[in-house]
Order: C-alpha cells, then structure tokens, then sequence
C-alpha cells in the first residue's frame, strides 16, 4: 500500500488530499472536502490523463506553426511521447481546425488535431477587410 | 467619409461577442477594427485547453474559443478592418483610424464598443534592480514567441509571479525542453488558478516559492542568472535571505493593465482601482454612445465571462445607434464595501434592466469562511456562505430586477464581506 498526497482541483479551495491505494485500487481518501474531491483524488491517482496541447510546424503557411491539441486526454505517463511525436512532424499549408495532424500519437489511441486554420501564405497578400 | 451603425475597436473575444450581439440586436452595419492582421486577439496564442466550459460546455483551446466567435461574425456578417490601428477617438464618435492600404480615414460611428484588452505589466513597471541584458520577456510575449512564432527565449527560465500566463508558460516551455526552476511570488497566495498550479507545476516538479521575489538581474548582454529573496508581511526583501539562481531567462507574469489609451484621450472616466473605464449595467461609459466590455474594462480570468459581458456592450450599442436605448441616467449607484477590491459595472439604471443584472467582483485577500453580503442604502438584502474565497478567483452574484425593487427606491447596491476569517 503506498500513500499519495495530491492537491484536489475542483474548487479554489485546493484541499490536499492523502490517497491510500493498494496496487490498482484505491482504499481510502483523507482530507476532502466534498464528495466530488473523494472521486477527483481517486481517478487522479489510478488514471491520471491530461489533453497535451502544442504546436507544429506548417510549411508554406500564412503563419510558421499551427496550434494542436490531442483530441481527448492521454494518461500522464504518455506526455513526453506525445510532446516527441508532435516536434517530428509538419504540415503542409492550408491546415483546416480539427485535422489529424498525428493519427494515433504515442500509441495512446487519440489523435493529435489542429485547433486553428493557417491559409497557404500567397492567399494573404494584401487581404485588409474580410 | 465612413459611417457605421457600431463600431467596435479590437477584434478579440470581448470585441467579437460584443459585434454579433450588435447584429443579433438589430444593428445592419457592424464593424470591427482590428491592429493585428487577424481576429481572435490573444486567444490566438493561448493555444492551451480549459476555455468555453461555460458558453460552449466545452473544454476548448484559445485558437478554437475564438474561431467560434469569428465564424458567427461572419455569419451575421460583421465586417472588419484589419491591419488597422485605431488613432482616436472623440466624444461625438469620430474615429480616426490608419492603415497601409487606405492611409488615414475618419469613420462616424452611431455608436463604439471599446474593446481593446489589457497590456501586461512589464519590467519597468516593478523597478527590478540590475543590468538590461536580453532575455527578460513578459510571459505573454514568451507565449506568442513559442506558441505562434516558434521561437524559444531561453533555456533556463526563472517565472516571476504566478499569474496564469505565467503558470502557463512555465509547462509549455517545459515541454519544449527548457529548465524552469522556479516560480517566484511575492504574495503568500497565487493569483493563478488552483488547476493551472497542480497541472503547470506539481505536474512537472516546478517549485513555487510565495512570498518571494527577484530582487536583482544578473549579466551584461544576456541574463546571467537573478538574485531571489524572501519577503516580510510588506513584501519588503528580508535580509540574509537572497540567493543567486543561474539563468538566461526571467519571465514575468506579475499583472495586466487594462488598455485605456484611447479612452483616456477620448475623455472617458477610468476607475482608479481597475484602470478601465467606469461602466453602467449597459456596459455604457460616462460618455453616451460610448460602450466598453472585457478586459479593457476589468482583467477576467475567464473568457466565457468576457464574451457574455460583451453581449451586453454590443445589444446596448446596437440599441443607443437606433435611437432605442432608453438615455435616462443610472440611479442606483454600486459599491465595493470592505473586503470587496472592485465591482461592474458601477452603476444601475433599472429601466434597462429586462430581468437581472450580474455583479462582478474581486475580493482583497483570501478569506476563510466567510460570507459575500449584499446590502443597499435601504438595508441587506441577502449573505451567500463561502468556504473559502480568493482574490485570483472572480466572483459573481446575480441580482434579480424583481428582488431589486422589492425595497422601493434604492440609491446604493454595496457587496462586501462579512464575517471574519483571514
């Protein structure tokens, strides 16, 4: 049994909270202050997941990079694999929000999409009102 | 010369919200001007998630938030001019503005949404002792280098302050390979975000040093490293307490300033406390015709608040331009009482209100415990228990236009807090 000590984030309030968990179960949870922080504690401690966001180079594009975000949450543990893949690719201009950019990232099942349009930079020129 | 029925000057969220509830109003002929070459303003490089929960039930990113916004201006066909600074503007809503293509031009608004933003504090600002060496960047100019410019400032990186722009780029210049050693905040509680701090920080081991700041910049023409120290109870250095922390980049995140340039020349009366224009519940200056929304008004920590107070700028300018706005003068005046740092807007005028007006505001300190009371000049209205409250955090409370004339004739709203609990 090994015991864990996380701030909960559900509220300003920030209770620190000691999780007991026993290999892939938890036992107990001290220290919250309400009942969601019981089950913030516990999912945090067994399936930490985070949305990795970042961006990625565009070739030819009105900007030199596109933002991107992964598509849903990846287990905290994948972060650094995620952050590798996303720096060894590029993109091609124009790159439409919501494309895959990454199919797959790291393994983890989700893709790594856009979350801007970037036109192709000749499309730009001179373009004041839209 | 140019005419337009609104004329909203910035083109990020609070200007884009403010536009399309122009055109949903019944304004025909709404235009944005914008300095950058695109709409979105800043959301354009806070390319990190956790916005629109509120507005969108969503977790977006920046990018994605602001693209919303963009794509319904162009829906209700909002125009805008781009790549175009704002040069003045005068009481009568005469605007002179400039760019490359058209050179200068007078545009006659029948009415103007400001809403330029906020800037951040800057070095200069704080008076850090030392050397001018590059490599001291706000984090906000940090966050458009990395995220649109792709550019790194540095590789070993000192945040000053924990503000969430700061917290923020303390993890994105993680992820990109850099050493961030420490966060340093001179006050003993954040003003960032109890999320950003757990998923920014603890996630990536970052410590957080409160009640601690820089006190000297090291090195001649790069950063060399900056002298940290402990603060006392007046935020004053403590003696004995410095050490010298090797880098070649600081951050700062220490505070924003509302971006009232224009609205100083145009006259317009600035609350001394938030640095942006005093505003009614239409979100109305002290010059008619003349709206104001977002962070040019008051720094939020959420966009959703942004877009649905600018709702009520661009409905309320689309309504003075056609002649509808009811003009008679805010009687109800709203206070800050003690505990309360500001409020918005500052003012009420009942007979614009259709149903409720919300009350923004920031506490003063962290208080435990206590009690967010609601009182006019006729006697309190109501108390709401809070566990805990914070000044990082804003707060709202919604008053319904039935509860306000529940009391007859009132002159003054005043939320403050009550009970003890520091």
């Amino acid at each position: 049994m090994t015991i864990r000590n996380i701030t909960c984030i559900l509220c300003p309030q920030g209770c620190n909270l000691e999780v007991t968990v026993d290999g892939d179960s938890v036992v107990q949870v001290k220290g919250n202050g309400c009942g969601k922080g019981k089950s913030y504690g516990a999912e945090e401690c067994l399936n930490p997941r985070r949305i990795v966001t970042s961006s990625v180079k565009v070739i030819g594009g009105e900007y030199p990079l596109v933002s991107v975000k992964t598509a849903a949450p990846v287990p905290k543990a994948a972060i650094w694999d995620c952050m590798r893949a996303i720096n060894d690719v590029s993109v091609r201009a124009p790159v439409s929000i919501g494309q895959v950019i990454v199919e797959n990232v790291a393994g983890t099942g989700i893709n790594v999409i856009a979350t801007r349009n970037v036109a192709k930079a000749d499309d730009m020129k001179e373009k004041i009102c839209i | 010369m140019i005419e337009h029925d609104v004329v909203v000057i910035g083109g990020g969220p609070a200007g884009l919200a403010a536009a399309v509830a122009a055109r949903q109003a019944g304004a025909e002929d709404v235009c944005i001007i914008e300095r950058d070459k695109r709409l979105g303003g800043i959301l354009q490089q806070c390319i990190h998630n956790g916005f629109g929960l509120h507005i969108f039930e969503e977790e977006l990113t920046g990018p994605e938030y602001a693209q919303r916004f963009i794509d319904m201006a162009q829906q209700w066909c909002v125009h805008s001019m781009l790549d175009t600074m704002v040069l003045d503007i005068t009481p009568d809503r005469m605007i002179t503005v400039v760019n490359n293509r058209d050179g200068l031009q007078a545009i006659k608004a029948g009415a103007v949404v400001l809403a330029m933003g906020c800037r951040e504090r800057s070095r200069g600002a704080l008076n850090i002792p030392g050397t001018r060496p590059a490599g001291i960047f706000t984090a906000g100019t940090a966050q458009r280098f990395v995220n649109m410019e792709g550019f790194m400032p540095g590789e070993q990186v000192v945040v000053l302050g924990s503000g969430d722009i700061g917290l923020i780029m303390a993890r994105r210049l993680t992820l990109e390979g850099a050493d961030v050693k420490m966060v340093c905040e001179i006050m003993p509680y954040s003003s960032g975000l109890k999320r950003n701090i757990v998923q920014c920080l603890d996630d990536f081991g970052i410590p957080l040093r409160m009640n601690h700041t820089v006190t000297k910049i090291h090195g001649k023409e790069r950063v060399e490293g900056v002298t940290v120290a402990a603060v006392d109870q007046n935020r004053k250095p403590i003696a004995g307490s410095e050490e010298y922390v090797p880098c070649d980049t600081l951050l700062l995140s220490v505070g924003l300033i509302p971006e009232n340039e224009l609205s100083r020349s145009a006259g317009i009366q600035l609350n001394p406390i938030t640095g942006g224009p005093v505003v009614d519940e239409s979100m109305q200056t002290s010059i008619p015709g003349i709206f104001a929304c977002g962070n040019v008004v008051h720094v939020n920590d959420l966009v959703d608040n942004v877009s649905t107070e600018s709702a009520i700028a661009g409905k309320a300018a689309a309504m003075y331009a056609s002649g509808m706005l009811d003009e008679s003068k805010a009687s109800i005046k709203v206070k800050a009482g003690p505990g309360v740092r500001y409020i918005v807007p500052n003012a009420i005028n009942l007979t614009r209100v259709d149903d409720a007006v919300t009350l923004y505001f920031r506490v003063d300190n962290v208080y435990e415990g206590a009690a967010l009371r609601v009182l006019t000049d006729k006697g309190i209205l109501f108390n709401i228990k809070k566990k805990i409250i914070v000044p990082g955090e804003m707060q709202h409370i919604k008053l319904k236009k039935s509860f306000l004339t529940k009391q007859g004739d009132i002159r003054d709203i005043i939320v403050e807090v009550a009970g003890e609990g520091k």
